[in-house]
This record gives C-alpha cells, structure tokens and sequence, in this order.
C-alpha cells in the first residue's frame, strides 16, 4: 500500500497505517511524527526524513528509512526492527526493551539509554558510524554495538559513555584508547568469542548495508560491561 | 495577566536558519516552509524571524522596527527618536490582513542615525548610543517597544504560528542573505507581541529553543554592565551576554561559545593541546556566572554570519546541511529538508561546539 | 568506636507483670527487636532496631508494650536540633546520603488547617444529604472549546475520552514494588467497588490486575519500567509522571534487593537488577518534547485513553501547568511538598517544592486567565488527609484529589517513615512473602472502602451544609473559603479572603 507523506499529517498517516495489514510505503515524508507508534505487524518503508519518535512503543513491526531519521526512534520499543539507512537522531532507542535498530551512519547523544532487557527480550542496537556522548547511559540491558565505519578522525564515541551503565554489553569497534570510562565499568580487548556473540548482528548489518562482516570483524574491538547491576547501593543511609 | 517583563515565562521553541555564503539573495518564502513541518514545536503564541541584508538602500541607517499600543504613544515615541535621531525614512511596515494574526499592535520602522551633537555630548560610541536608547524606550516608554535595531538587517514577530507570522509580514517581497526563524512556545500567553522571538540588540539577533536553568545567575551578572533584561526571557540574557563578550571584550565568536557553554573541567583536563587546555581554564574562571547551563540551542545572527550553539549537554537536538552556497540550520531535519530537499553533509554538532558561517568579505 | 553510637530514638516499655512470654512480639517484628532471653525466662529489646511501628503493641495480647520516645538526649540546643545532630553522625559514619520516607514531617505551614469552610443560614438553605439527592459524581477530561453540530443539526456528542469517578478521589501512584502485592491488591479492589481509579505507579502492572483495568490508571515515568503496548491499553487513563511531591527534579531507585518474583516480572527487568529511573524523562527536555511524548502515547492508544501529567508543585508551577495544558495532555496532576515516597533523600524531600494548596490556587487562576481552564482538568495531591482537606481543595479549583499516605493508613500503615528498609510489619512497603500475607487484600480492600465511603458522606454533608448539592457548583467556589491567620500575601494567592470579610 502507497501513501504519499507529502499530503499527511501525521494522525492521519497512522490512521491509516493502522488500518491495514499489508506492507506500507510512504514516500516523500518530512517530519511526520509518531510514525508506527505502537504497531505490531507490517512492513513499512519510508523514503523521506520520518518526524521525530519513528516506532515509539514499537511492538513487532519492522521499518525500513531510506533517510536519516530524527530524535527518539524506537522511543520506549518492546520488539521489531527498524533500519535506517543515514544517520539518527538523539535518544535513539531510549528505555528499549527488545526489537532491533541498524543505523547505517552515525548516531547523536544519547543513543541506547537506558537500554533494558528481560527474558526472552535482548535489545540490539548497531551503530554503523560513530556515537555521540552519552552512549549507553543507565545502559541495564542488551546490546550495543558501534562499528565506527567511515569514522576518519573522530572518536568512536563522544564523551561520558556508560555513565550509569548497569547491565548489558556494549562492543566498540575501536582500541578506545581515547575513551573515557565511569569507575563502574570495566572496558577490555574484545577476544574472539567475544566477537562471536555479535557476530550475528554484524552480519544482519551487512546484508542490510551491503559490506562484509569478516572485515569488519577483523579489527580491535573493546567490550564493556558493568561492575554491578547496583551500582549506587553504597550511597545511602537510612534516616 | 503579566507579560514578559512582568514575569519570567518558560518556552519551548523550534528554529531553523538558512545562509549564503556567497551572499547571494533569498526571498523569506524558503524560511517560512522550513517552519512548517516543525508546526508541533510550537503552539501558535509566537512565531518571527530575522533578515540580513534587507535594507541596502539604507545600509548606513539603524532600522528600527518598532510596536505601539496607540497613536499617541507612537507620537510621544517619534519625539523622543527626533531629539536623538536624524530620521531618514518612517513608515509602516506593510503586513496582509489573515484570519491566523489577529489584535496587531502599530507596527512602524524608522531608518535613523544618531545625532552627532548628542553622540559627542554624551561621549559614546555609535553603537553604545543605540543600544542605550533603545533600552530606555524599552524599559521606560510603556507602549512603546523596540523590537528591531540593527543596521541593513530586520526581525518581524507576532503571536501566531511562524509560517503564518512570515504571510503576515509579507516576507516572500523581501531578500536577505540570511535568515533565522523562530516557532514559540511558550507556558503561558499574555498575547503580547514583544514577546516574540528572535530577539535583538543592533545587529545581533538570537532564535533560541529550550529554556536555561543558569538565568539569574547570568542575569545578575550581566545587569551590572549597563545591560536590563526588561524580557526576563532567556533569549534576551543570552544577546546581552553575546553583546558583552563580542563588542566589549571583544571575544572571537569560538571563545565566546567556549564561555557560555564551557565543556566540563574534566574535558578541559584531557585536553592535549596545552595553549587550548590553558584558554579553556582561563575563560571558564574569568567568566563563570556567563556559563550557560540548561538545555538551549541558539543561532545567532550578526552582520556576514550565523552562529550555531548546542548547550554543553546538548539536551536540544539542532541539525546543520548544506547545499551549493547555503548551509542550513534547524531544530529538526525535516525542516532543512522542506527548504533543500537535496540538501547534503546533514550533520549534529556536538554540544558546546559552535558552528559558525560567515558571508565571503565584500559579498554583504 | 564510640562515636558511632547513636542512642536508639525510642523505648520499648514492657509490663514485666502482663508479659506472659508467648513470643508474638517477637515473631512479629522483622526489625528483629525482640528476642527470649532463655536464661531469665523474660524477653528482651534491642532497642536500637525498633523503628517504632507499633506492630509489637498491637500484636501483644496482654498489652503488656508500649513504646516511648527515648528521654536520653544531648544538651538542648534550639539550633543543633538532636535529628540535625544525629544526621551528622549518619553521615560522618557512613559517608551516605540520608535516605527517608514518607512525607516531609517538618513543622512548615499546614494551609489546609488555615482555611475554613462556609455553611448557609438563613439567605439560603442548607441540604440535608441524608435525604436529598447529592452528586459527587466527576468526568476528568479535556472538555470541548466549541459545540459542534452533524448535517441534521444534532449536537456531535463525541468528547475527548474522559475518566469517570464517583467521587474526586482516587488512590495516586505507588509502584507495585515500592509496596506490595496485596496492598495492590486491595487498592485495585477497593477502586473498583467504589467506582474510582488507583495508580500502578511506575513498576508495570501486575499480570492479575489487568481484570481492574477500568478503574487503573497505568503511569509512564522515566524508566518506562513494565511499558509495552498491552499494559498502555490495559489502564482508563494514562499518567506521565514527570515529578512527584516528595523529590521533585530526581528520579527513582528501587535496589535491585526488591526486584524479586514477580515485581521482575511486571518490571519487565532481571532479578536482582536495580531499578534506576532517571530524573529527566530522556525525551523530554523542554515543553515542546512533552509534546511529543503526549502525543506518542495517544497515537499508540489510537487516541482512547486521557493522558495525566503528573508534576511536583515547585516554584513555577502555574507556568508551567500553562505548558502542559497547551501540550496536549487531557489532566494536571500536582502533588505538592508534604506528599509521601517510598524513599527519597531526607535533604530533597524536606527542603524542596512548595505546598500544594498555593500550588493549586495558583494553577487554577492561571489557567483561568489564559481562558483554558476547561481544556484540562486539575487532580491535587501532596498530603490530603480528610474530606475537609478535598472540600476545600475543590473549592480552590481542583476536580479531584489523589490520596496515597491515606490509603496507607486504612491499609495498617502507622508511619513510621521507614518503607526504604523494605522491612514493612504491616505487610505493605515489602517484598517478604512472610511480611507481605500480614496484609489480607479482602479486608484491606474493605478498610479502603470504608474510609472512601465516609469521605463521601462527609464531603456531602460539608457541601449539604453550603447548599450546594452538586461538586461542580463546589469548584473553583473560592467564596466558599476563608484564611484564618493568613497573611494579605497568602490570601492573594490562595485567591480568598479572610474569615470576618
């Protein structure tokens, strides 16, 4: 099903959305807000930049931009996948509990925060590029992963990544000897079971993106995981 | 109900920018589509935008763009201006009559230059002298606002939504080479039109989304150099203190952006670069009640530039691309897309890193 | 060390003549203050774990306790308070930040005790609600600005979706996890008989609460812990809370101690895995975000359900409420200073914010000189502690009232100010199965429903005595309010005017 983005806002453009099963393409969209929020089935294809909160609540739909996208994507995301084939916005997958996100380029502030996961559900975030500050922020669950492709000079990540991390697993595809870590987490050279587990994801990357894992692979990885999952026990006292 | 001035009045906000490096002109119909996509980020109770490069007929004459509540205040107003003012040109600023803008205020502009028996007399400079009246008038002559000041160069607000504030003012007649837009949204509406933004002094101009918790701090500090924050808005303190450290400390536009949003001592630490490390250390303890703190992202608009700023948390989210001889800025990407749809190199700076373009010498 | 001795606050007195040594004190009390002492054959107290919860005295079947503050103090000192002291100690022993509970226990003004309700005599009647009809009933909601018509010039009747109460109360947000499953589960219960809404709170909802969904409201805050697409369609309504009374302007910490069972489940977060909600909702950063935060969620319920923005009262509060109304949301809820946590820093929740009933009656006018009152409606929170204390709230513009240290009281709670040990006697503020089967859910329900029921009566019979028979005609009705002992300031802003004017 074809909708023209141009002629919609963006209630409109959901309602519709909502009432069909089929898999949707959306073209020439600029700004629409809230796209896919809450849905669970379909396809949807965005050619066009989609408004801010792209797949908030998103519960088992999969969304592919032909763009970037702005601030909150996957706002709050229990399950699906969203691709962007460009760069994305801030807070991108804030408070994600499961579902996918495979950003071609690179990422703003605060991308995976607060990243949780549960059971059966392990969020999985793929950065292709670089990530602002504050990657992984209350990080207490899931996976994240930036590639650093095409980075040239920048760091991999801007500055206080982790801060707060409390469960989860983050993989940067670089030495960091230029990173800055909290005291409560422990950053290490990836080793090559390590690799393995994201092996899968950097596989979907590349078939997504077209390039080759293997390659990718063959690089220094640093892992990071938290010390705690109570980080902040020690600060207290009852009165 | 109290309106800015009265009271301090929190506002959220969208904006968005467009320049030529080159110089060449462009109507506002560009920066008014930029506004439309952005139409959540505002709530229709205020909306304005600022033009460089609108006046070369009048290149040498302060604008001044001005509201009145009555004709005899205007009258009482054109008094005052004649005492200190030679007054080239006064008129009103033409606007079209749309249901979305409603209760205008006298909207009238003047082409002046000071008086130079009143400038010796008064031992000030060109500038100085502007600035000083157009506080007086502001603070002092109820009625009566100034809300434009600057040399080739106009800002026009309203209450309404941006991209009908731009109809209103006729904004597809005119041609700048830069432009800034600013969509309000403010947590209460005494209606009042001076509440608008952009905000200017002379030839600055500022288009602000967020809302800094640093305020009265600033505020206190920047009162004492003659300054009056009769707005009690975060756009006006943050003009003045831009005025202050880049007329009057004479601060490049980098140091300026390095005082008010100073990255974290932490980050000055790992500095490697020993001179940089060295400013940064010095700035921030030469200058600590001008820290900025709080979300906010600004442009700044000056004659032959823009200045982009992100807070140092960059807790608002602002979008820069490029196309041809023009770079684009806005709030969100969709807006510099509905004024470039190919537009190129789409990037987020980081907090506290000014982006700042300036019009070739000679092309302004 | 001596120094770190802090001499226990309270006495446990014991009638060593009534004591008949049967250990129920002792089976009773998880702070472990009482133990048998086998040589002597008498019971003992460790007094310096005794938080003075009376579980022990109401338990005791010979009433052989009782417990009194401790006599032992330091030198007076009307500046170096003995708690100011004892606080320092804490600190300087632990190097901790002091962490307290419930609501702020400071002597600041109480202005719901300054204020006095009018009656009618004479001009006109006052109703008798024991046998008049009196309404209590309110529909929170955002209200249309303007009367639409369809082609045959009827009246459209589709409203904005709105929460329907019986009376304007509802129970406000305490997290399954900050208190218990049974305490849920009597407020669920309790809200559904009476016909008013309790509150999730911010730790998911419990798989066998969704039934209660009509009378749940489901809250969003920063953590966004337990938020999925079916537990946002399972509640009447849904709250963002961007703030609560006790700590406004920092987030949450439930220890990862009391993510067990299932508050993990609802929590949708491993066992044993902090639960840290953060001060700011991520999202949202300026009031154009809350926006879009609004906005999100009504697009997810496809526009169904009303959307509360629960903020702490702080000093600009009538500003802001102006933002939330132009943000979308349907309802304001304020809490104000005085309001209860499960846990909050002693220094936050003592020294910011303000009371709610300036709060509110600075809202409520703000609102009504920006001409959009009707656009959303007003729920006042922060230490409602009777029927008189909703009456006059009402009066001053609120639609309805949230209790929560209320509704812990008629659940057993007695205050003791220690919910972050997660130690509860009274099987509320705990995660211990043992503690937690303390609370029976039916008879706390049934205690809830009391209390609710003579509220009403009470509200009706203070809006009896005004002659008013509806809450409506009872709203914003500020000339039903007197100050007493109130500065001209006060007045102002409470909008009212001194009792003899």
């Amino acid at each position: 099903m074809l909708f023209n983005g141009k002629e919609q806002d963006y209630r409109a453009l959901n309602e519709a959305l909502r009432k069909t099963q089929e898999d949707c393409l959306i073209t020439g969209c600029c700004g629409q807000r809230f796209i896919a929020a809450g849905m669970s089935r379909q396809n949807i294809t965005i050619e066009g930049v989609p408004g801010n909160a792209l797949g908030a609540y998103l519960n088992g739909a999969d969304i592919t931009v032909y763009a970037n996208a702005q601030d909150a994507v996957g706002d709050t995301m229990n399950g699906g996948r969203i691709v962007i084939h460009g760069d994305i916005g801030d807070a991108a997958g804030y408070a994600m509990r499961g579902g996918k996100i495979f950003v071609k380029g690179n990422a703003g502030y605060r991308a995976g925060i607060h990243m949780k996961a549960y059971q059966d559900k392990a969020p999985v975030m793929v950065i292709g590029g670089t990530a602002g500050s504050f990657l992984g922020e209350y990080q207490a669950g899931g996976t994240i992963v930036v590639l650093g492709l095409a980075a040239e000079n920048r760091k991999i990540v801007g500055f206080f990544p982790c801060t707060g991390m409390h469960g989860g697993k983050m993989f940067l595809r670089s030495a960091c000897e230029d990173i800055k870590f909290p005291s409560q987490v422990t950053a290490r050279p990836a080793e090559k079971t390590d690799l393995e587990e994201i092996k899968g994801y950097v596989d979907e990357y590349c078939a997504l993106f077209g390039c080759h894992a293997d390659e990718i692979l063959d690089a220094p990885f640093t892992v990071v995981t938290p010390d705690s999952k109570n980080p902040y026990h020690q600060m207290y006292v009852a009165n | 109900m109290k309106i800015e001035g009265q009271v301090r009045i929190p506002s959220g906000c969208a904006i968005a920018a467009v320049i030529s490096k080159e110089g060449k002109k462009m109507s506002g119909k560009r920066i008014i589509d930029a506004m439309i996509p952005m139409h959540d980020r505002s709530n229709g109770l205020g909306g304005g935008f600022a033009a460089y490069g609108i006046y070369p007929e009048y290149r040498e004459f302060y604008a001044l763009h001005m509201f009145f509540d009555s004709r005899a205040i205007r009258k009482e107003c054109e008094v005052l201006l004649k005492e200190r003012f030679e007054i080239v040109k006064s008129e009103i600023i033409p606007t079209r009559t749309i249901p979305q803008i409603t209760d205008e205020p006298i909207i009238w502009r003047y082409f002046v230059a000071p008086l130079q028996s009143q400038l010796a007399a008064m031992q000030l400079d060109e500038k100085e002298f502007v600035a000083r009246i157009v506080m007086k008038i502001n603070a002092e002559m109820k009625g009566a606002y100034v809300f434009s000041s600057g040399k080739n160069m106009g800002t026009f607000k309203a209450v309404g939504f941006p991209e009908d504030v731009g109809v209103f003012y006729r904004l597809d007649e005119y041609e700048g080479y830069a432009w800034t837009a600013h969509g309000r949204y403010p947590t209460n509406t005494p209606g009042w039109w001076g509440g608008a933004h952009p905000f200017t002094l002379l030839d600055w101009s500022i288009v602000h989304n967020g809302e800094i918790s640093s305020y009265d701090a600033n505020r206190r500090f920047i009162e004492m150099f003659g300054y009056q924050c009769t707005l009690q808005t975060d756009t006006e303190v943050i003009i003045y203190i831009m005025d202050y450290l880049l007329r009057v400390q004479g601060l490049t536009l980098g140091e300026a952006a390095s005082v008010i949003a100073a990255p974290f001592w932490s980050t000055i630490a790992d500095k490697t670069d020993l001179k940089d490390r060295q400013k940064h250390q010095y700035l921030r303890t030469v200058f600590p009640s001008l820290l900025v703190t709080g979300p906010f992202s600004i442009v700044l608009g000056f004659h032959g530039g823009l200045m982009a700023l992100n807070d140092r948390l960059k807790l608002r989210s602002m979008v820069v691309g490029e196309k041809d001889d023009k770079v684009y800025i806005a709030s969100e990407e969709a807006a510099i897309r509905a004024m470039e749809p190919d537009a190129e190199n789409i990037w987020a700076p980081a907090g506290g890193e000014p982006v700042i373009i300036k019009v070739k010498d000679g092309a302004y | 060390m001596h120094m770190e001795l802090i001499y226990p606050e309270f006495e446990v007195v014991r009638n060593q003549d009534r004591c008949i040594v049967c250990r129920v004190c002792e089976k009773q009390c998880a702070n472990e203050v009482h133990s048998f002492c086998a040589e002597k054959g008498v019971m003992l107290a460790n007094e310096s774990k005794c938080v003075n919860c009376h579980r022990c005295v109401a338990v005791c079947p010979t009433r052989a306790l009782k417990i009194v503050k401790s006599d032992c103090t330091m030198r007076e000192n009307a500046n170096w308070k003995s708690d100011t002291v004892n606080e320092i100690y804490k600190q300087a022993n632990s190097g901790g930040v002091l962490l307290s509970s419930m609501g702020n226990p400071n002597p600041l003004p109480v202005y719901w005790d300054k204020i006095l309700i009018n009656a009618s005599q004479v001009t006109n009647p006052p109703i008798d609600p024991l046998r008049e009809p009196m309404e209590t009933r309110v529909f929170l909601g955002k209200k249309p600005e303007k009367i639409a018509r369809d082609e045959a010039g009827d009246i459209k009747c589709e409203l904005p979706p709105q929460i329907e109460l019986s009376m304007p109360v509802m129970f406000s947000a305490m997290s399954y996890g900050s208190i218990s499953y049974n305490a849920h589960a009597a407020l669920a219960r309790a809200a559904t008989e009476l016909g008013i809404l309790y509150n999730t709170g911010e730790g998911g909802l419990h798989q066998d609460f969704y039934v209660y969904g009509d009378n749940t409201v489901v809250q969003v805050a920063s953590g966004r812990f337990g938020v999925y697409e079916d537990y946002l369609k399972a509640g009447a309504a849904i709250e963002i809370k961007m703030g609560q009374g006790a700590k406004p302007g920092i987030g949450g910490h439930l220890p990862g101690t009391k993510i067990v069972g299932d508050v993990s489940r609802t929590r949708m977060i491993p066992e044993g895995s902090d639960a840290i909600s953060p001060a700011p909702h991520h999202d949202i950063y300026s009031i154009e975000d809350l926006r879009q935060l609004v906005f999100s969620l009504k697009e997810a319920t496809e526009y169904q359900k009303p959307v509360i923005v629960k903020v702490a009262a702080v000093h600009n509060i009538a500003a802001i409420a102006s933002g939330i109304a132009r943000s979308g949301a349907d309802i304001i809820a304020i809490d104000g200073f005085r309001g209860g946590t499960g846990a909050a820093p002693t220094r936050i929740r003592d020294n910011v914010g303000i009371p709610i009933e300036l709060a509110l009656a600075a809202v409520d006018q703000r609102l009504r000189d920006e001409g959009i009152r009707n656009q959303v409606s007003l729920i006042a929170g922060g230490s409602i502690r009777s029927a008189a204390d909703v009456v006059k709230a009402i009066a001053l513009g609120a639609d309805a009232c949230y209790i929560a240290t209320a509704a812990l009281l008629a659940l057993g709670c007695h205050l003791c100010r220690t919910c972050q040990s997660g130690k509860c006697n009274w099987g509320i503020a705990t995660q211990r199965p043992e503690l937690v089967k303390r609370l029976d859910p039916e008879v706390g329900s049934r205690r809830l429903v009391n209390l609710m029921q003579a509220w009403q009566h009470e509200i009706k019979e203070l809006m009896g005595g005004m002659g008013i028979n509806s809450i409506e005609a009872l709203r914003g009705n500020r000339l039903m309010l007197r100050g007493i002992g109130l500065t001209d300031k006060e007045l102002e802003i409470l909008g009212i005017s001194h009792a003899g004017e």
